[in-house]
């Protein structure tokens, strides 16, 4: 895939995406723009560096007299250049993690386990059913060990991949039922770890349709490397009715 | 060394004379280095090519992959990038430097060195036990590292790697307060505060840091240990469920697996700043010493040393930012990680403008103190990237962080390694290393340096993890993903395969120079520090050991009249008019 639509105004940047996987959530463009100009500004500097280096190398030789200037500027302009930087970086990661999801985002739970993810959606009546580890039965059709007794579990729809709509902001609950995993979907620039005994939330919109690659980045034993699901980015009527049949799956 | 008294193994082996007990460290040093490289080499290969067979083992089984990795993290970190520069350059050079004649504690110095080869050796005896080495990396994350039966490897080799690094930071430890005593008490007449090498004041950095930093890591491996076998749950939360078993009777409170990250990683950035602290003093003493000239902005540099250091434990957050930290902390660990920017800065700033037009003398300590300098920048400037947790939630655990700090801590600490050895050589053996040999052995490392770990930057970028035991074979999208990355991957593990390969000059080098390098002069660098003092010199006549030591300036003091240098060593009573002190 081509990337199409890049933030006004970084035209000079989005000539070179250095790999970049495609970028297909609402935030993402400004944190890749963020990103490569790090990534200029610091192979400038690193380039500038060597090149005073090698000119001093081989320069004529100079009988030393060095003002204290020489240090102090320098220093000064570098670090208001990571004060900058710092402070651009701060306000997209605000923006970001900050504040809680819309109260109208798309509830979806994310559980990671040895070497699976699963995903949760709550269903009609929009509330996650009550969890039991002692349930957990894989084999059974309850790999996440919802109980039977409680009434808000019925209707919960438990998948292998995660599907979403587009333009719709999704709220993830995070965890996992074993050890430390790592979420990771690079083509929405998101990340976070599952952690047993917490619940973390993240969320973010998805803007473009097609299937991305959901990975697992923190080691978390021999299936680490195969521990992947796929996301699928449906526009919203076809979300819709995707959910619609998986509803009457689970409430005939 | 020790040209007097017997020469019986048991001398050798059991010795308390600190050049002895600095050669064993760089000989542990050494061995480590071979195995973790060679190591590396097969995780390379692995990765790029899945399907080739091991020699008297067979397929690289996931397990395996993850073992190597664990083993290649934990030796490199602890028995390399620690040992050779603290403990090793430390016992060799640190007395001399400072004007003592020996270390203050000589007997704790041999029983460090003896933990520190015993916790190599339990380190690798875990690839013999059931299981197999511990797979979970060498930060040990629970509750994968909690729980035996995670993982092949958590059991009997978790364990082993548990002794071993227990027993490493208790060495550390001793070392390190041997390190400090024998800074504070044992310097000789002259040896003021601002006239200590700059070398010394990075042995010093690094063992404060080691102290603070050792100490916290064994509290947590202790915490870790009980964990595992007194049913304590430190780390392990309610209702774990691993392998279909509930932990609840063996783990019966509610623990949370981010206190170890805290713990860990409290001790896990400062090691970082352990294993460079040294390299960074001893570049600047290397590069004002070939260029015959004096450190730039002396004081400063002194000043940056401590703030690297203290900086460096404030900031162990910016591991964490994706793990379930607070947001807002985050922040302020990306504020005390981009603050230590400035003094790395103000370091690079005087290594340029100590060299400025200086036409130095390029020796190969010279060369690979210049390497060091580029390393240091080119890794340390992804530093500040990797700070913004804005920028670590896509980077995070990708090669681009493999990338940085292989650049900057292995290949930069490595290349302060090598222009220590090129350097002191002469001071140890008598005899001069070979320095067509050195070029060359130079030239080729930073060629394979650069080409291995630049394009890992790229593979990051494309969004390559870390700890995939392989690239080939992955289903779903995933496997699209990481199949792009296949071709950089390839030329990575050419340049690695070239990078080692290129070692064995360092390795002929070594051996032959030995045996047959140049006899070296007295003061073959024109070297300012006291190591170079005639009295101090490792083969000085017996009656040297009466002489009093005095030093009456800072190091690198030179004075360039037309055509000719003069050398002005710290133990020089030669008069300066003109240089004013700063
Ligand atoms: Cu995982
Ligand atoms: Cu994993």
């Amino acid at each position: 895939m081509i990337p199409f639509c890049i933030q006004p105004g970084s035209f000079a940047l989005s000539l070179a995406t250095w790999g970049l996987p495609f970028d297909a959530s609402a935030h993402g463009p400004a944190v890749d723009h963020h990103l490569l100009l790090n990534l200029w500004i610091i192979l400038g500097l690193a380039a500038l560096a060597h090149l005073i280096l090698l000119v001093g190398l081989v320069a004529r030789r100079r009988a030393e007299a060095t003002s204290w200037r020489v240090e102090y500027l320098p220093l000064a302009a570098l670090t208001i250049l990571f004060a900058f930087l710092t402070i651009r970086a701060e306000r997209l990661w605000a923006a970001t993690r900050y504040t809680g999801a819309d109260p109208a985002a798309l509830q979806v739970q994310v559980v990671g386990e040895q070497f699976a993810w699963y995903f949760r959606y709550p269903g009609t009546d929009y509330t996650f059913g009550i969890t039991r580890p002692q349930l957990v039965d894989a084999g059974a059709g309850n790999p996440l060990g919802i109980d039977p007794a409680d009434g808000h579990g019925a209707d919960d729809i438990v998948t292998s991949e995660l599907v979403l709509p587009t333009n719709r902001q999704v709220d993830l609950r995070i965890n996992s039922l074993d050890v430390i995993h790592g979420f990771s979907v690079p083509e929405m620039r998101l990340k976070q770890n599952a952690v047993p005994g917490m619940t973390i939330h993240v969320h973010f919109t998805p803007k473009v349709p097609g299937t991305y690659a959901i990975l697992c980045t923190q080691v978390c034993g021999m299936g680490h490397y195969r521990m992947n699901a796929n996301l699928r980015v449906l526009p919203p009527e076809e979300f819709a009715a995707w959910l619609a049949a998986k509803q009457k799956s689970v409430q005939p | 060394m020790s040209s007097s008294k017997n020469s019986a193994p048991r001398h050798y082996l059991f010795s308390t004379d600190h050049r002895v007990i600095g050669v064993q460290y760089l000989v542990l040093a050494l061995v480590s280095v071979t195995i973790g490289t060679l190591l590396s080499l097969l995780m390379r290969i692995h990765l790029v090519w899945p399907d080739r067979i091991v020699p008297f083992h067979g397929p690289i089984l996931p397990e395996d992959y993850l073992a190597l990795v664990t083993i290649h993290g934990t030796i490199m970190l602890f028995f390399v990038l620690t040992t050779a520069p603290q403990s090793g350059f430390g016992n060799l050079i640190l007395p001399s430097q400072i004007g003592a004649r020996r270390m203050a504690f000589p007997v704790a110095n041999a029983v460090s060195f003896w933990l520190t080869a015993a916790a190599l050796v339990i380190l690798l005896s875990s690839t013999f036990v059931p299981g197999g080495s511990a797979i979970s990396g060498w930060t040990a994350y629970p509750p994968f590292s909690a729980i035996a039966s995670a993982g092949p490897g958590q059991g009997a080799g978790m364990d082993l790697w548990l002794a071993s690094i227990a027993v490493f930071a208790v060495a550390g430890t001793i070392s390190a307060i041997n390190t400090l005593v024998t800074i504070i008490k044992l310097r000789c007449e002259g040896m003021t505060w601002d006239r200590i090498p700059l070398t010394v004041w990075g042995w010093f950095t690094a063992a404060l840091l080691s102290i603070i930093a050792f100490s916290v890591l064994l509290a947590a491996l202790l915490l870790l240990f009980c964990d595992r076998h007194a049913g304590t749950s430190f780390f392990v939360p309610t209702g774990d469920l691993i392998n279909g078993v509930i932990h609840a009777a063996s783990h019966p409170g509610n623990g949370s697996p981010l206190l170890w990250l805290h713990l860990f990683w409290f001790f896990g950035h400062p090691e970082v700043y352990i294993a460079i602290l040294p390299g960074l003093g001893l570049t600047s003493m290397l590069l004002a010493n070939f260029s015959r000239r004096r450190v730039f902005a002396y004081r400063m540099m002194i000043v940056t040393t401590l703030l690297i250091g203290f900086l460096g434990i404030l900031l162990w957050g910016h591991h964490m930012f994706v793990a379930g930290l607070n947001p807002y902390a985050a922040s302020a660990f990306a504020v005390s990680t981009m603050a230590i920017a400035i003094p790395a800065s103000a370091k690079v700033l005087s290594w340029l403008v100590t060299v400025w037009r200086s036409r130095p003398h390029y020796t190969t300590a010279m060369l690979f103190s210049l390497g060091f300098v580029s390393l240091f920048i080119t890794g340390g400037l992804t530093g500040p990237v990797l700070a913004q947790p804005i920028l670590d939630e896509y980077l995070h655990n990708t090669f681009f962080v493999v990338a940085h700090f292989h650049l900057i801590m292995a290949m930069a600490g490595i290349f302060g390694l090598f222009a220590a050895t090129y350097y002191w050589f002469p001071l140890m053996t008598g005899r001069l290393m070979s320095e067509s040999l050195g070029r060359l052995h130079f030239w080729t490392t930073i060629l394979g340096a650069y080409a291995t770990f630049l394009p890992m930057h790229l593979t990051g970028l494309m969004g390559e993890p870390r700890h995939y035991a392989q690239l080939i074979g992955v289903p779903n999208a995933a496997g699209h993903l990481l199949a792009g990355t296949l071709p950089l991957n390839r030329f990575i593990t050419w340049s690695a395969i070239f990078l080692a390969t290129a070692q064995l000059l360092f390795f002929a080098n070594l051996i032959h120079s030995l045996r047959y390098g140049k006899p070296a002069p007295p003061n073959p660098w024109q070297a300012t520090t006291l190591e170079w003092h005639p009295a101090l010199h490792p083969n000085a006549p017996a009656e040297a050991s009466e002489e009093r030591i005095v030093v009456y300036r800072q190091p690198c003091e030179y004075l360039a009249t037309a055509g000719e240098e003069l050398i002005l060593p710290q133990w020089s009573t030669e008069a300066i008019p003109n240089i004013k002190p700063e």
